[in-house]
């Protein structure tokens, strides 16, 4: 039976009209053209789909659309402020933290998230907390050098 | 038409990286190329000499027109038909034309994977991008180079050899004139000029020269991939567009025998198709495409067959060995009379696992007809490849379709094929609207294709000095790369032999390199430890390949290979393993802890030197390296497909371990320049030292041998 959810997507209200047992991330992806959120294993296993809900982080593969009536969503599109990118969004590009670039999305938001409960994060902290983000290419020591640049604590 | 398309507004824009925003319509003939880019560029490409290539099968640009255009505003756009899939290709393409164009990276915008648009540069695998696609851009920029020289020097009535070219500009020291490229298309039928051929004696820029090839230049359209700008294949939306899920039999070898559509013909809005064995659903959403199939597959009796298990694989896989015919082995000298001369022979078995690429984006496609033509947007390794295989399908002429491959989410040789390009346009055609096939993880893990399994037997005889006599050594089913051993041993027999895979295998990272460097480099270290030797002047002894004694000895002094061999205990070992193969050398040691309650390996650290020649990118190779070592871990110590009755029982990230942060041990990557000889890729053969490394250093701590991978661990100590 479809209902309709009201969503807070990147600051502007939507209204979808669907499925309530549909993924957050299909919503995204499929009625609001919002791609930045990636599909990976459809199990909130891998962090390819991680988006903002009232600024914690969920796997959006994994949560029903319904979970989230009313509440805010912040996905990649939604981070840069204008041509203003993110501090995170910088230190990726800035550390080359990419390779095929299909994680990156997840692995932003999931820092975004990171640092907002732990605005300095020892290396430990930020293992712990980005061990669910899956980086098939294996960049992962670029990506903890964005990390630790995003968090002020490049010690290079 | 593409009317509604103009350079500025599309192509004009920083985030233009990818053909498709030329326009999505195939019949752009020459005269709208020419309004859409400006003189010149392209219409060779898709009105005449891309199709006329492509009749006769030959590969490459054959004119600079094909591979290098210069718009009238002097914006520079190049093409390849090779494929970004985070391997860093397009920054790499990018820094070779820029540097014989004397521009730099950032002015070249270069167009990849679109077949309306690019010469077909083969396949994007076995590192061949790196010395054979570089080669064929530089050639093709210098000719380009040089022609627009040649064009300043008739409107100057000079000599070509009095003219200098850098930044862009075209420059008469004596007279102090100028002309930039930009002014010098304004003037000139550059497009023309460029209508002919790559000369065969083109030269280009030696390596002592390099400006822009050697350094570091970040992926080009990185920008976009932070802000999500970027489409990969599975983020392209067309207007109208459905979509799609197909129906998987249950196992392996399984044929359908009947199925009901009703059920999900009823459904509103939804779409199913049967041809066949194929059988689909499409729908506004993919939850309702979903739903729809869940309904029909409820009714479908399948035939199925009998299909080997992961746990007989092995056994499987020997008796089914194919060592006549075609598989003849390589020899040198006599291995008979080598092992008559040995003092001491060993003789082992390894195995190797299948495992899977999982690349991060599982297959997707989206198809679109449109009077009988047909556009796909897809990942796959080979754009061309997609066409001509969609050309068979549904009997219409290659012209016809127009395959684009958007800058994709990975694929370390897992996407050779275009299944969903195929399932998307079948049901595209029946829909006739356009619909988009996303596979699900479970998907790409059960339908795509595996690394081969194998079965690896070594033989090895010592002499009483501790050399080696002979050497043996076939492997079953994983094939033959790296199979012939780099060390200098008088009597060798090497043999690859086919067999009977249950599983459909293909490419993966450096093919069976990875298997027969793990056999031969472990096998190595049981030989040197029957010679009593130490394993690295074990190898030095019997190594002859300065390349790769050179990353070998490297790799030794970085990680103080001597004192902490020295230090080894029965919890922590080192180990170390090299090798050769696509033309790079590879060395690595890597210490490892082991818990011997447990038995679990643990790596703590891997150092790994690596050389291909002339470093063109080195953040870029550097980034290769690491995903090379941690990939490898994956394949060393977890990841191997378990299946029983034609079914994967381990289809997800939950029973498949891939590699993650907590994963990551200390790395430390020497890239060795070497600059007189050509490039080679990087980006396969820095994974194939890791698995026998782990190995070696876990027989150094504790005794045993592990001869399989994955190396689940070791018997758990009693206490």
């Amino acid at each position: 039976m479809d209902t309709a959810i009201k969503l807070i997507v990147n600051g502007k209200e939507e209204t979808v009209v669907t499925d309530p047992a549909r993924s957050l991330l299909d919503v995204l992806r499929e009625d609001l053209g919002l791609t930045g959120a990636k599909y990976g294993c459809g199990e909130g296993l891998c962090g390819a789909c991680t988006v903002l809900m009232d600024g914690k982080r969920v796997l959006s593969c994994a949560t029903p659309v319904a979970k989230a009536d009313k509440k805010e969503i912040t996905t990649i599109e939604g981070l840069a402020a204008g041509d203003s990118l993110h501090p995170v969004q910088k230190a990726f590009l800035e550390e080359g933290a990419i390779q095929c670039g299909y994680c990156t999305p997840g692995m932003i938001l999931s820092t975004v998230a990171l640092l907002r409960e732990k605005p300095h994060p020892t290396d430990e902290q930020i293992i712990e907390w980005m061990n669910g983000n899956i980086c098939r290419c294996n960049g992962y020591p670029k990506i903890m050098n964005a990390i630790r640049r995003a968090a002020g604590s490049d010690r290079r | 038409m593409a009317t509604d398309l103009s350079v500025d507004q599309r192509c004009g824009s920083k985030s233009c990286e990818s053909s498709d925003e030329l326009g999505h319509e195939l019949d752009l003939n020459r005269r709208q190329f020419v309004q859409l880019l400006g003189a010149g560029l392209l219409i060779t490409v898709s009105g005449g000499v891309g199709l006329a290539q492509r009749r006769s099968s030959s590969r490459g640009a054959r004119t600079v027109a094909a591979r290098v255009h210069i718009g009238e505003d002097g914006r520079i756009t190049v093409m390849t038909g090779k494929v970004e899939e985070g391997q860093g290709a397009r920054a790499q393409l990018t820094q070779a034309a820029a540097e014989e164009l004397r521009v730099t990276a950032d002015e070249v915008h270069l167009i990849m994977a679109d077949t309306s648009l690019v010469p077909d540069d083969g396949i994007t695998a076995g590192s061949r991008t790196t010395p054979s696609t570089v080669p064929a851009v530089r050639r093709g920029a210098a000719a380009a180079r040089e022609l627009l020289t040649r064009l300043a020097a008739e409107q100057w009535q000079l000599k070509t050899s009095a003219l200098d070219v850098d930044d862009g500009t075209i420059t008469h020291k004596a007279t102090k004139r100028t002309m930039t490229y930009a002014q010098l298309a304004g003037k000139t039928d550059v497009a023309g000029a460029f209508e002919q051929s790559v000369p065969s004696d083109v030269t280009v820029t030696p390596v002592s020269e390099w400006e822009v090839l050697g350094s570091s230049v970040p992926r080009p359209n990185s920008r976009d991939i932070v802000t999500a700008e970027h489409r990969f294949p599975s983020d392209i939306r067309r207007p109208n567009m459905l979509y799609g899920k197909v129906l998987r039999p249950p196992s392996y070898g399984a044929t359908l025998t009947s199925i009901d559509l009703s059920a999900a013909e009823a459904m509103k809005d939804v779409v199913v198709v049967r041809e066949d064995q194929f059988v689909g659903c499409a729908a506004p959403t993919s939850f309702r495409a979903t739903q729809a199939l869940k309904a029909i597959a409820k009714t479908a009796s399948w035939q199925t067959v009998s299909h080997p298990s992961s746990k007989e694989i092995f056994s499987h896989l020997k008796k089914n060995a194919r060592t006549g015919g075609r598989s003849r082995p390589r020899t040198r000298g006599s291995v008979d009379k080598g092992f008559a001369d040995a003092s001491k022979v060993l003789s082992e078995t390894y195995r190797v696992a299948y495992i899977q690429h999982t690349p991060m984006e599982p297959r997707a496609a989206t198809a679109e007809w449109k009077d009988g033509k047909l556009t796909v947007w897809t990942g796959i390794d080979w754009p061309q490849r997609a066409q001509r295989d969609l050309a068979r399908t549904f009997q219409i002429p290659a012209e016809q379709i127009r395959a684009i491959v958007p800058d994709m989410g990975s694929g370390f040789g897992g996407k050779h094929s275009g299944e969903a390009a195929e399932e998307a346009a079948r049901l595209a055609k029946a829909a006739g609207r356009p619909v988009a096939v996303h596979w699900t993880r479970a998907e790409e893990f059960t339908w795509a294709y595996f690394r081969p399994a194998a079965v690896i037997e070594c033989k090895g005889g010592l002499d009483a000095n501790g050399s080696l006599t002979a050497w043996e050594f076939t492997n079953i089913n994983a094939g033959g790369a790296a199979i012939d051993t780099p060390y200098n041993i008088p009597n060798t027999k090497i043999l690859s032999a086919s067999s009977d895979s249950p599983l459909r295998q293909g490419p993966y990272r450096c093919l069976a390199a990875t298997a027969n460097n793990f056999a031969r480099e472990s096998f190595m270290d049981e030989l040197a430890a029957a010679a009593g030797t130490d394993p690295l002047a074990f190898r030095l002894a019997h190594l002859q390949n300065e390349r790769i004694r050179t990353v070998l000895q490297t790799v030794a002094e970085h990680f103080d290979w001597a004192a902490r061999r020295k230090k080894v205990t029965d919890e922590v070992g080192v180990g170390l393993a090299c090798g050769t193969e696509k033309n790079s050398c590879v060395a690595a040691c890597v210490e490892v802890a082991i818990d011997r309650k447990r038995g679990e390996i643990k790596v703590l650290e891997v150092c790994e030197a690596f050389e291909c020649g002339p470093i063109q990118n080195p953040a870029n190779l550097l980034s290769q390296v690491h995903g090379c070592i941690i990939m490898g871990l994956g394949g060393a110590l977890r990841e191997e497909m378990r299946f029983e009755d034609g079914k994967i029982l381990n289809a997800s990230f939950s029973g498949y371990l891939v590699p993650r942060f907590k994963d990551v041990p200390k790395i430390d990557v020497h890239l060795v320049n070497k600059t007189d000889i050509p490039s080679a890729g990087g980006g396969e053969t820095p994974i194939i030292a890791i698995a026998p490394a782990i190995g070696n250093a876990v027989f150094a701590a504790t005794g045993i041998r592990i001869r399989s991978m994955p190396m689940r661990g070791i018997p758990p100590r009693r206490v």
